[in-house]
């Protein structure tokens, strides 16, 4: 099934290893830095949110 | 006045209420993402290790099963935004614009990806990086739209009017692009010289599938992410609405 | 309902003519763009005039978007804005006048100096000839999709690098065509397809652009 005959020709992609791994690696790296920088915006967001929730409900107790 | 009340708890205006579609995305994400690395894996695994070379490209080729799935993802993410974007003005719905400003990024990074692995294409296959080809001028042309519609609602500080705003440039790009594209493919039939005839060689079936594969994996990693930044829309635009304190109040548990 | 374009036309032109100075230096920046390409590229005559179409496109697309931000932002800051919005006249028509004042005053100058510029890369007289009636039948299209990018941006901050961003990508259809017809006729195939063409997105950025613009402004006044 498997096309290669070792993981040498693999990483080598007949002699395009350079251009075919450059776009998986930077396509790679692009969908894990979005989902990071995604889900550390919604933290930020719901902590900031959420102080000043607290500072609302503190200024009506007052 | 009663009647469509009633008749709009089953329609989809019901989804289009933030307080109910914000928990329901919740749920979806978690699918969306196990679907996109599972189609990933399998794209991959025939893309990457089964798939046979191809005779003219040699193995240069695989770079379609990133190329060809990031840039259908550019246009039909644009596509969407710009539903979302009619849907907005035409309803009135507090959801699309949201919808259209969370799916904006992925978009432009979708371009950038396929303007990226087109150029790593080429240089083998052309022996350049860049031709002024009708498809990747259009591609460009796509992510100066995304650009900008980013930086037009970046700028305009009410929420809603942003939502409007970008609406109505999403739609003026929309009915933009099909003739900025057939200008520029006109304008690159006239300049010869530098037009590059893209090879076309019958696809093998199991290529096909790769290419279908990754192209799905794509489909449900930009639904997850854009999922996710709708959330967080959400949160930030209804925050003086009681569900969205109770919410908030959840999650310090 | 054409008097209401042509009251608001009239009205537009007679402001104009009291900022003077803004429409020469728009000209005065179109020559200087011009003028410091040969100076960038060298003095060839053969390289001059094939670049000469692209040259003069570019410059006069950059020269007829300094004035766009002018076009509501004035009458916003006054309050005329929200008035012409509350008459009972459609907007769109309102912002078709105003399209059409932009262009006589920052369209048609272009067009009528264009073939001076031309001299000076060497075109012909026809290239020339074919020059002025591209930018002529070409900069409306300009005023129009640029209305909606002034539009959009009307009050927003960094409006103007925005509007920029947001409409140069639209005019590139005009350009290539525009350029297109001055380059056929230079290498002597006839420019009249490029210029039908052009016509054609004229006509359709006129009809179409003001209400877009109106909807946009609608959207700015709320």
């Amino acid at each position: 099934m498997i096309y290669w005959n070792s993981f040498g020709d693999f990483l080598a992609m007949g002699g395009y290893g350079l251009y075919v791994w450059g776009s998986f690696g930077l396509t790679a790296l692009v969908m894990i830095i979005e989902p990071i920088a995604v889900a550390r915006q919604r933290k930020t967001t719901i902590t900031r949110l959420k102080r000043q929730l607290r500072a609302e409900s503190r200024s009506h107790e007052a | 006045m009663n009647d469509r009340f009633n008749l709009s708890r089953f329609s989809f205006y019901r989804f289009a209420s933030p307080a109910i579609f914000y928990p329901l995305a919740g749920k979806m994400i978690p699918w969306f993402i196990a679907a996109a690395v599972l189609f990933g894996l399998a794209g991959l695994y025939i893309g990457m290790l089964v798939a046979p070379t191809d005779f003219q490209q040699g193995e240069g080729y695989r770079i379609i099963f990133i190329h060809v799935p990031t840039s259908w993802m550019s246009m039909f993410i644009y596509l969407i935004m710009a539903f979302w974007a009619a849907i907005g003005l035409a309803f009135n719905t507090r959801l699309s614009g949201m919808m259209a400003q969370a799916l904006a990024p992925t978009g432009a990074l979708m371009a950038f990806l396929s303007l990226w692995t087109g150029a790593l294409w080429g240089k083998p296959m052309w022996g350049t990086w860049w031709v002024w080809d009708a498809r990747l001028t259009s591609e460009l042309i796509l992510l100066f739209l995304y650009i900008g519609y980013m930086a037009l609602t970046a700028a305009i500080d009410d929420a809603r009017r942003a939502d409007k705003a970008g609406g109505i440039l999403l739609l003026v790009g929309v009915v933009n692009i099909p003739i900025i594209y057939f200008s520029v493919k006109w304008w690159n039939t006239l300049h010869q010289g530098s037009s590059v005839n893209l090879t076309k060689s019958a696809m093998a079936e199991v290529m096909l599938w790769g290419m279908l594969l990754m192209a799905l994996a794509f489909w449900m990693y930009s639904i997850a992410v854009a999922l996710t930044r709708v959330r967080t829309l959400i949160l930030e635009r209804e925050r003086h609405t009681d569900w969205v304190k109770a919410e908030l109040e959840g999650v310090s548990k | 309902m054409l008097n209401i374009v042509f009251s608001v036309i009239a009205r537009d032109l007679k402001l104009a003519m009291r900022r003077q100075a803004d429409i020469v230096s728009a000209l005065f920046f179109f020559v200087i763009v011009v003028s410091l390409f040969p100076l960038g590229i060298g003095p060839e005559p053969d390289l001059l005039r094939q670049l000469a179409p692209g040259v003069l496109w570019v410059a006069a697309l950059l020269a007829t978007m300094l004035s766009l931000p002018r076009m509501f932002a004035d009458d916003h800051r006054d309050g005329t804005l929200e008035q012409l919005a509350l008459s009972p006249n459609p907007l769109g028509l309102i912002v078709t006048g105003k399209v059409i004042a932009h262009w006589l005053v920052s369209g048609l100058p272009l067009a009528l100096i264009a073939p001076i510029l031309g001299i000076q890369f060497d075109l012909s007289g026809d290239a020339l000839l074919v020059l002025t009636g591209a930018i002529l039948l070409g900069t409306p299209a300009l005023s129009g999709i640029g209305a909606i990018g002034a539009a959009l941006t009307l009050g927003v901050r960094g409006g103007g690098v925005l509007l920029s961003l947001l409409v140069l990508p639209l005019y590139i259809p005009v350009l290539i065509f525009g350029a297109g017809a001055v380059d056929a006729t230079v290498s002597g195939l006839g420019g009249e397809g490029h210029l039908s063409l052009l016509i054609a997105m004229t006509f359709a950025a006129i009809g179409f652009a003001p209400w877009a613009s109106a909807a946009a402004l609608k959207i700015a006044l709320e």
